[in-house]
């Protein structure tokens, strides 16, 4: 039986790997996917809690995590591919002024 | 010795039904494309591969050795990992979706370890092939983008976009199953068709006719076949997103195709057709004697075919095929045991036969639609009859438990 | 050294190698298939967790859908490679430590804290989809409607950000 610390410490380091991700990627694309990774890592986190507690609240917001990260990766993609073409560059460190 | 095996039971028993279980399948592809050529062929009026090996069929073993003798290039400017792992993926993808497909409906225990006819009895088996089916689009994304060719990219970008769409649609089409089945697992669903035990009046294909033809339609576009196989053509994009492909690598994608071939259509038989069930009521017993009543006449004919056959090669191989055959079905007439194990495997291969054999019936009669007349079928048509069947089945559930 | 446990450290190992790629690698693509093998290796952490709807819901949403509209993005743009850049060092030098104090920080909390959780039971019946889309639909009927509102207007935005200039 593994305990259930195990299982918050991985989703701790994982959140911790996404942050840092985020932080050092350069490319828009890339900062996303740590996005993304953080939010599975918070959905490990919820799973671990609904076996420990014994209730199934855990499972379903992971099915609301899993929702609006769909939502939102595909409305945050659609901005990524508008901003990349009248900027022509997938770089964050280009988008630093207001004005093209 | 005996105590070895039943103590590490649980790792032994499954790595023979997986070596059984791959062997049978790679086979059955390796033959697929033998009948598909010749049917194909007879479709046209000519007739197929029949030098090789009587009747051609050493054919599927003449064209894996070629595979393997053939130079397995690497272009240059390919993305190297991707270019490596696409075919791996779509290989091990379609492989591991034979694994949660029960075959019969005995349980028996080996070695003190209990199980079925099937690799693993999973509560969720049928989620877990629309996960694998999910994934599946990545091997041919991957195959596109990192063969350093436009054409490539562009038959694997809409390959990717046609399997997306129709998996949708393959998804909700068999959500009527579901309500009617009220569970996921293929077995409890194959098993519901068949409690009153009345055969072919209790399957699920009466009620669920619409998410049948829906099923199958979007099965047909999501395994990239005709007339869904645009991306792929020969005519078209030259071959798709498998042109930088050569040898070993090709070889890996057309056993996959075909594998996904298999899978779904013994999805559509575990679904709507009733699996291992038998269609005639379970009171006519004199129909377990209907394997046997087709393997003898049949085995006598392949033994007469290759008497009269032309080399000598084939007058010495179909007889000892005919041989075997006949000899296969005398022992399921003598021994009443092996018979009864043998019914369920056997219903569940013919109709898995029979969808493969209109497959490829398809391939050879139907012409092709053109990219956007099929992004548009899959997504205006298909998927809100498939919503429409969902809806209908839900609506005449709840009338008839009022 | 239970079979659960060897399942999980494998399963954990996979996962946090494959964050590491997402961060190593240069190519988005690259970093992409990474993010795919910790989305697999998460939902099969989920299956060892009992949890077999939400390890097949990850699988087929998260690894079949939304990153596969990653990865289209990604050859749809033709991101290269990253480029190299001269700004500060000093984030390189002392932001890469405190990034990983803050996640060691965090997991060393969660370690002391090991009083208050119960040990986890392996109850397959407690997370069966029947229960869970009961729940779904009893207590939880509300954020349900809620997100498929959520999708309508995420369906209606992207509609509006794709269509051409006129």
């Amino acid at each position: 039986m593994v305990p259930t610390n195990y299982y918050l410490i991985l989703s701790a380091i994982l959140f911790g790997l996404g942050i840092v991700a985020f932080v050092f990627k350069r490319n828009i694309i890339t900062i996303f996917m740590a996005i993304e990774l953080m939010l599975n890592a918070v959905n490990l986190a919820f799973v671990a809690f609904s076996q420990a507690l014994g209730k199934l609240d855990g499972q379903v917001f992971v099915l609301f995590v899993i929702v609006v990260a769909a939502a939102e990766a595909a409305v945050g993609l659609g901005i990524i591919i508008l901003t990349a073409r009248n900027r022509r560059s997938l770089n964050v460190e280009r988008v630093d002024l207001l004005k093209l | 010795m005996n105590e070895f095996l039943t103590n590490y039971a649980f790792l032994i028993v499954p790595i023979i039904k997986i070596a059984i279980l791959v062997l049978v399948v790679l086979t059955m592809d390796a033959y697929l494309t033998w009948i598909e050529r010749k049917v194909i062929a007879h479709i046209q009026a000519r007739w197929g591969p029949h030098r090789v090996g009587p009747h051609g069929l050493l054919q599927p073993l003449a064209d894996g050795v070629k595979f393997i003798f053939k130079e397995d290039p690497m272009p240059a400017g390919v993305d190297k990992a991707a270019y490596f792992l696409a075919p791996f993926i779509t290989l091990m993808l379609a492989l591991t979706s034979l694994a949660v497909i029960p075959f019969g409906p005995q349980r028996f225990t080996i070695w003190g370890y209990e199980t079925h006819v099937g690799i693993a009895d999973v509560n969720i088996s049928l989620l877990v092939l629309f996960a694998i089916t999910a994934l599946g689009v990545y091997g041919i994304a991957l195959a596109g983008w990192a063969s350093n060719n436009k054409y490539s990219l562009l038959g694997g970008l809409r390959s990717s976009a046609q399997m997306i769409s129709y998996e949708l649609a393959l998804t909700l089409s068999v959500v009527g199953v579901l309500l009617i089945a009220g569970d996921f697992s293929l077995r409890n669903i194959v098993n519901l068709q068949g409690t009153t035990g009345q055969g072919l009046l209790t399957w699920n294909i009466f009620p669920q006719i619409i998410g049948f033809i829906c099923f199958f339609i979007a099965a047909i576009a999501e395994s990239n076949r005709v007339p869904f196989d645009l991306p792929e053509a020969e005519s078209e994009l030259v071959a798709g997103f498998h042109t930088e492909y050569a040898s070993m690598k090709f070889a890996m994608f057309f056993i996959a195709e075909y594998t996904s071939m298999i899978t779904v259509s013994c999805l559509a038989t575990i679904l709507f057709f009733g699996g291992w069930l038998s269609p005639f009521p379970i009171a006519w017993s004199f129909t377990h004697y209907l394997p046997s009543l087709l393997l003898v006449p049949f085995g006598l004919w392949v033994i007469y075919d290759g008497v009269h056959y032309e080399n000598i090669f084939g007058r010495l191989l179909l007889p000892a095929v005919g041989a075997a055959f006949t000899a296969l079905g005398a022992a399921l007439l003598l021994f009443p045991p092996v018979n009864e194990l043998v019914q369920g495997p056997f219903w569940f291969f013919a109709k898995v036969f029979t969808f493969l054999f209109v497959y490829i019936w398809m391939r050879g009669t139907l012409p092709r639609f053109r990219y956007d007349q099929l992004m548009s079928f899959g997504w205006k048509v298909l998927l809100p009859v498939s919503i429409a069947n969902v809806i209908l089945t839900s609506v005449v559930i709840l009338w008839r438990t009022h | 050294m239970t079979a659960p446990l060897i399942i999980f450290f494998v399963l954990a190992t996979v996962a946090v190698l494959g964050a590491i790629s997402l961060i190593l690698q240069r190519h988005p693509i690259h970093s992409a298939l990474s993010l795919i093998v910790v989305m697999v290796a998460l939902a099969g952490l989920s299956l060892l967790l009992g949890a077999e709807f939400v390890a097949a819901v990850q699988i087929i949403v998260y690894g079949g859908a939304i990153m596969v509209l990653f990865i289209f993005v990604i050859m749809l743009l033709n991101a290269g490679e990253e480029e190299r850049t001269n700004f500060s060092r000093l984030a390189t030098f002392a932001g890469l430590p405190l990034a990983v104090a803050l996640a060691g920080f965090i997991a060393a909390a969660i370690a002391h804290s090991s009083s208050n959780l119960p040990a986890a039971a392996q109850n397959g019946a407690l997370s069966s989809t029947r229960a869970l889309s009961m729940m779904l639909f009893s207590e939880f009927v509300y954020p349900f409607e809620l997100t498929s509102f959520l999708i309508l207007v995420a369906i209606l935005g992207a509609v509006v950000l794709a269509q051409r200039e006129n």
